[in-house]
């Protein structure tokens, strides 16, 4: 049905952030070298091998780990890692042999994004943020992973600027590997808690 | 608001279009408006909250079928729109076409009277509140009664932050609730946690079920 409303065609979506940028830039409101190394640190800087060195850590130096879980902003600072300074807290999450943790935003995308990367696009979609709250059990199947009947699912809604990440289990066969290796074999899909790892 | 982007329990939507190690970015004009719409958060151009509220208030039907990117170049256009640093007029002009923009917003509102403490282990029932104004507590909780498990520092309140609104800072908490009390007879069975703020709960008492 036409929407009488529209007079003229929308501008491609590409013109659009260059009309913005145009005029933010002739404003000085957004210098080029800061929007470059903002784009910089978004495809180098906070990417999911962040979330994986944690892990690895976690699952090497139990100290660490428990550091790790009563407080996750001072833990991933020890390695060097840093968030904004709007999310305050960012909570970890034990993934059990019982007990699968995972992580969405129902309300719009929101992740620990400097710690395991920014989001993957399913993640932002709309079936991914209607149903995993709902149907948990039913999408992480559709995804990959078939739990085990007896295991609990515990879904965290990012709704507030905590921020979580999934601790997921270690792989029995890659106990006693160095923390290089096992970081290696860390996944960001075992992070937002949707796949478990099975090692290589 | 009552939003198309409250999302969680929305029923209909298919199957998740995942592929392993998906990435974040499909094109560069994405990574673009990513950075634009940062730098513009750290120059205090506008706050998180602001930001999230016009995504919000776009029009349903460009919401729905709006990428995620597009919708944060939405919100930063109207954003800086709204706060007169450029016309709608001039964006149109640049970019040879419409523009659309979010609609505009209503009234935010301070932290609620009577709001009180929780600790970990506490009953608590969310308010049954519904605002004009933004709001981070997704409506599938909304009268819910869960569990506290978790205590986030204190943040700025959603509701007030994202309309200029003078509030006291608050804690959030994580809530647990039982799927089957969200959707009874109708999702599967899990735990599922909300972080809310301190003004959309209230003891769940003692009476209660």
């Amino acid at each position: 049905m036409p929407d009488d409303r529209v007079v003229k065609r929308t501008a491609p979506v590409e013109a659009r952030v260059d009309a913005i940028q145009a005029a933010l830039e002739e404003r000085g409101l957004a210098d080029p070298a800061a929007i470059g190394d903002l784009a910089h640190k978004a495809q180098e800087e906070w990417v999911p091998r962040n979330g994986a060195r944690v892990v690895a850590r976690a699952w090497t130096d139990p100290a660490f780990k428990a550091r790790l879980l009563a407080n996750g902003r001072e833990a991933v600072a020890e390695l060097g890692l840093a968030m904004p300074a709007h999310h305050r807290h960012l909570v970890v999450l034990e993934n059990t042999p019982k007990v699968q943790n995972v992580i969405c935003c129902t309300l719009c995308s929101c992740t620990a994004f400097t710690i395991i990367g920014l989001p993957p696009d399913w993640y932002k979609d709309l079936a991914y943020r209607s149903r995993v709250v709902r149907e948990s059990r039913t999408v992480l199947r559709e995804m990959g992973l078939d739990l085990a009947p007896g295991v609990e699912v515990r879904v965290w809604d990012t709704t507030a600027d905590t921020r979580y990440m999934v601790l997921p289990e270690q792989p029995a066969h890659t106990i006693g590997w160095p923390e290089e290796k096992l970081a290696a074999i860390v996944t960001r899909d075992s992070l937002i808690g949707v796949a478990r790892l099975q090692g290589t | 608001m009552d939003g198309v982007h409250d999302l969680g329990g929305k029923q209909g939507f298919g199957p998740v279009r995942y592929t392993h190690d998906a990435s974040p970015f499909h094109e560069r004009w994405e990574v673009r408006v990513n950075s634009l719409y940062a730098n513009a958060v750290r120059r205090g151009v506008f706050n998180m909250d602001e930001y999230r509220h016009a995504i919000e208030r776009m029009d349903p039907r460009h919401y729905l079928t709006a990428s995620y990117y597009e919708r944060s170049l939405t919100s930063l256009a109207t954003l800086c729109v709204e706060k007169g640093i450029v016309t709608h007029e001039e964006l149109e002009r640049r970019a040879e076409g419409a523009f659309p923009l979010a609609t505009a917003s209503a009234p935010g509102r301070g932290n609620a009277a009577g709001r009180q403490r929780f600790a970990v282990g506490d009953a608590v029932r969310v308010r049954d509140d519904s605002v004009p104004g933004h709001m981070r507590m997704p409506g599938y909780v909304r009268g819910k009664r869960g569990v506290v498990v978790g205590i986030s520092p204190a943040y700025p309140f959603p509701d007030a932050h994202a309309h200029g609104v003078k509030s006291a800072d608050e804690p959030t908490y994580d809530v647990r609730f039982r799927s089957e009390d969200l959707w009874p007879g109708s999702c599967d069975a899990a735990l599922v946690h909300v972080g809310l703020f301190e003004s959309y709960l209230t003891p769940a008492g003692c009476s209660l079920p």
